[in-house]
């Protein structure tokens, strides 16, 4: 099937502007007739919810949380971009979109990189009138702090709090809606299963966590805005709870799959430091501005105190091997130099897997004070998750996943391929291409919410008869009997191991073959054990108790089954692409010395090397059955403003 | 380490639930307290048993899902944390861990551990918001905020929603909660034209959720992860107050 992204035609500046032009509207005595299911109270789920009750619709919001305030979203630290130039620096519309599409290596759409760009000033100022507490300068206006990837200062900032605020806003007006009696919220209650009628997405199954009471939902249009994915790998900075599940058996329904390959890999993150650990925490990227990154020169004193180890004896990897861009180097450079070095035994800490992040030089320059001034509740994170004193003793950090760029196709409409399906937020693949831009996510889902899907929606809607499908359709007993087949089964298995003991497994696999760095015989090895974990996770596993009434193994079990064969499609979808992009990095594809743009000085040895004579599409995998291989579309990418050049950071 | 829990177990809502032994075993002083609880459910289900249900999520502090009530205090022994922010370092080898549920009349069991704290989302939903429809905002710099108002509004937004007020507070008050909610609006320009329906929806909703009310004990400010001040109780009880007599006159 050709996937027609349905961008709409003219000059890139009037897309969008046209397509709200052009596009029906559903007039206010009919949008009360239509239910809209959206899955997802987070930043995208909970401002689509919102804005859509305020816009008459009947809404009916799910998550797995006790609280839609709890949404990961909540966890964002950094900031969130927006093209306002209130610093008069030169930031436009433009250079918003440029740097996004430019950071995501090439491999997003022109033209809902630059709406995104565009809606991103909206944003602010909605968010601003909600009550959000961003930093202000003494003038009372809004302050800005600079991001990666930018030359500008868009950035905007709650302290290392600004997801949270932003959430808070989102939850405030979805519980003004609650209240209204707009929208229903279903907290602790988890999307098992997507209903299609008539070859449209027309519902969900859904379990409630307290009572295991499995049931139906039946809606005129089903929005997914669950999140990313990145807990496949078990340990990652995002929540326990996140999970594919949602989006995966949308998948299995119809639903392409994109770029299931493309995650990022967060460089400074806390080290795992034993086999207990649960998840990692995020150690914000600006201490690259102060502190130097180094490992020792000789494996043997890998576990000296480093306070013993001479400089002459250090060696400071990034300045020596990117002497322009030292510690600042890109994400996926500075994840991927960290990993070499371990792979040669020089790491440090637990396990040799981490590189100190070294405060001494500013500290002696700049004094302790001025280090406390600037880093001091990083450090004291640090002093309490580790219990070591980063003021004498250099930090330990490891890269850790964060951020999956992956996710269901969409065409501009945020609409899948499978008609009534939308997909919001992280959950969907459409505007970070092969690497996110710091900032840009929080960014992201809200314009997905707040702005495009009240839009897009009509398009979908305006071809409907509000209320045709009810649950009383055959397709939603026949979907719920499945789901609670297979609630059964994992409660019958009654093996030997624990859901997390193959969650692990999995994930170091994973992390292993198709983590900062692929190529193609780990992946052929990945694909096959894979399948034997799977087999054995339902020979195996251990679920106690029964299905009614709280049950967090149940729960995970649901979620991990689901990861265990996504993992393999995302294997796939690495071995597929035979090129390196933003965070896909393939060994095999690097630059190296006998390069021309390496001659040049365009880039540097052993960056990622991008072939976009074959590879400027984006993957769309569709399920074809149990034991079958997905069936790979291709969307092509088309390039009319910008012309694809290799990333450089010189 | 090697420690003796008393663990709260409870099957459901409308179960009787008692205190439960369990002993931790080998428990690495790097681990956090939630990572093990992990160790000894991965241990229960080993042994065929029924593991513990506790909530979390973020497990870095900021989501105000995780809760416990440890040796009597919510959140812990370690100040300004959340209990997935404590690690078992403040613990001493062979020490017995008393672990129960954050207890209120309004927060429910639902099993083991875990409570039902809905009720702050209905407070929340009766007032706890600026209104103002997407689409329908002026610029962001139109409106300049002091930046003093701003940091305090702030610090009044850093609330969380665990809870951890209620179940230290003898009355099981939310009053921190409720007060931080309406410091945070009230304070900004944009929340004064609702200040005075807000306090007293959110009021009269906590109210009739079944919460107490506070006979200033502040147990709820030294508990708090956030370290929200109880300076806001102060500030919402003046506006409550205003707000009442304003309503009387109308
Ligand atoms: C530590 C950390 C820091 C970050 N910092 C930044 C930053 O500074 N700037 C930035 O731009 N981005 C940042 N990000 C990324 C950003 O936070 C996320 O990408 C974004 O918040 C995702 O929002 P969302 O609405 O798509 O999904 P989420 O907020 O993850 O929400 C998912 C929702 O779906 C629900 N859900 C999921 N599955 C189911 C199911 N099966 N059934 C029912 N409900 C379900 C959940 O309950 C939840 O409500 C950070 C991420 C992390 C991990
Ligand atoms: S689990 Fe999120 S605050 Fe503790």
């Amino acid at each position: 099937m050709a996937l027609d992204a349905k961008i709409p035609s003219g000059p890139l500046q009037d897309k969008w502007a046209k397509h709200k032009r052009d596009s029906k509207l559903i007039n206010p005595a009919n949008k009360r007739k239509f239910t809209i299911i959206i899955v997802g109270s987070g930043l995208a789920g909970g401002a689509a919810a919102a804005t859509l009750s305020e816009l008459g619709y009947k809404v009916k919001c799910f998550c797995y949380q006790d609280s839609p305030r709890r949404a990961h979203s909540i966890a964002a630290q950094g900031g969130i971009n927006a093209a306002k130039n209130y610093q008069n620096d030169g930031d436009s519309v433009y250079r918003l979109f440029y740097d996004t599409l430019k950071g995501g290596d090439f491999r997003s759409r022109e033209g809902n990189v630059y709406r995104l760009a565009e809606v991103s000033v909206n944003i602010i100022d909605q968010c601003v009138a909600q009550g959000v507490p961003f930093a202000r300068e003494y003038g009372g206006l809004l302050a800005n702090r600079s991001f990666g990837g930018a030359q500008v200062s868009r950035t905007f900032y709650a302290r290392g709090q600004t997801g949270q605020q932003l959430l808070l806003g989102c939850y405030q007006a979805l519980e003004k809606e609650v209240h209204n009696g707009g929208v229903q919220m279903y907290p602790r209650t988890e999307m098992l299963d997507m209903v299609v009628v008539d070859g449209h997405a027309k519902g969900i199954v859904v379990r409630d966590m307290q009572t295991g009471e499995i049931s139906s939902h039946a809606g005129d249009a089903v929005l997914l805005a669950t999140g990313g994915y990145g807990n496949v790998f078990f340990l990652s900075t995002n929540a326990k709870g996140c999970n594919v599940t949602a989006a995966y058996r949308a998948h299995k329904r119809g639903a392409y799959f994109s770029n299931p390959c493309y995650t990022q890999i967060h460089p400074t993150c806390i080290p795992v430091s034993g086999d207990y650990q649960s998840k990692l925490t995020l150690m914000s990227e600006s201490l690259r501005n102060d502190g130097r990154i180094w490992v020792p020169k000789k494996a043997e004193d890998a576990k000296k105190n480093p306070n013993d180890i001479p400089d002459s004896d250090r060696d400071y990897y990034l300045e020596r091997k990117y002497p322009s861009f030292g510690n600042l180097s890109p994400r996926d450079i500075a994840s991927r130099s960290a990993k070499e070095v371990c792979d040669e035994g020089r790491g440090v800490g637990p396990g040799g897997r981490g590189v100190y992040l070294d405060f001494r030089d500013a500290i002696n320059r700049l004094g302790e004070d001025a280090i406390r001034n600037r880093y001091g509740n990083l450090f004291q994170m640090y002093a309490k998750i580790t219990g070591e004193n980063p003021y004498k003793a250099p930090m330990r950090i490891y890269p850790a996943v964060h951020y999956t760029m992956g996710g269901l196709w969409v065409d501009y409409n945020l609409m899948s391929n499978l008609p009534g399906l939308h997909v919001l937020g992280e959950a969907n693949f459409s505007d970070h291409g092969a690497n996110r831009l710091g900032a840009s996510a929080l960014m992201q889902g809200l314009a997905d919410g707040y702005f495009v899907i009240p839009v897009t929606l009509a398009v979908y809607l305006a071809g409907q008869k509000p209320g045709a499908v009810t649950t009383d359709a055959p397709e939603f007993k026949a979907v719920e009997e499945e789901v609670r087949t297979r609630t059964k089964t994992f409660l019958d298995i009654k093996g030997k191991r624990s859901v997390d003991s193959f969650h692990r497994e999995l994930g170091l696999l994973l992390w292993d073959k198709c983590g900062m760095a692929r190529n193609k015989a780990g992946l052929e090895e990945a694909l096959k054990k894979i399948p034997e974990i799977r087999e054995e996770f339902w020979q195996n596993l251990r679920v106690p108790g029964n299905g009614t009434n709280l049950n967090q193994e149940l729960e995970k079990a649901g979620r991990v089954a689901d990861f265990m064969e996504f993992g393999e499609l995302m294997c796939r979808d690495a071995l597929d692409r035979e090129e390196s992009c933003g965070g896909h990095f393939r060994e095999e594809h690097q630059f190296t010395e006998a390069d021309p743009e390496v001659k040049s000085g365009t880039t540097q040895p052993g960056e990622a090397k991008r072939h976009d004579d074959k590879f400027a599409y984006a993957s769309a995998w569709e399920y074809a059955g149990k034991d079958k291989p997905p069936v790979l579309h291709k969307e092509e990418l088309v390039f009319d403003t910008v012309k694809p050049s290799v990333r450089s950071y010189q | 380490m090697n420690l003796t829990l008393k663990i709260w177990r409870q099957e459901g809502p409308d179960a009787k639930g008692q205190m439960q032994t369990v002993e931790a075993r080998d428990i690495p002083e790097e681990a956090s307290f939630l990572e093990m609880l992990d160790i000894v459910n991965e241990r229960i289900i080993e042994e065929g048993g029924d593991p513990v249900q506790f909530d979390h999520d973020c497990r870095e502090g900021i989501c105000g899902t995780c809760s416990l009530t440890i040796n009597g205090v919510p959140h812990g022994p370690d100040n300004g944390v959340t209990t997935c922010q404590l690690h078992m370092r403040k613990f001493r080898d062979g020490d017995t861990i008393w672990i129960e549920p954050f207890r209120a009349k309004a927060f429910p069991v639902v099993r083991d551990l875990v409570v039902d704290r809905s009720a702050f989302d209905r407070i929340i939903a009766a007032g706890g918001y600026i209104s103002v429809r997407t689409g329908s905002a002026p610029d962001a710099n139109g409106l300049p905020i002091e930046k003093d108002h701003a940091d305090q509004s702030f610090d009044a937004a850093t609330c969380i929603g665990c809870g951890a007020c209620v179940a230290a507070c003898p009355n099981a008050s939310p009053m921190l909660f409720v007060g931080a909610k309406a410091s945070h609006l009230n304070l900004l320009p944009q929340g004064k034209p609702e200040l005075d329906i807000r306090v007293l929806a959110m009021v009269r909703q906590m109210d009739a959720e079944g919460f107490g009310n506070c006979t200033n004990h502040y147990e709820c400010e030294g508990v708090c992860p956030k370290e929200i001040s109880a300076d806001v109780i102060a500030r919402l009880n003046r506006e409550y107050a205003c707000a009442s007599v304003k309503e009387g006159v109308a």
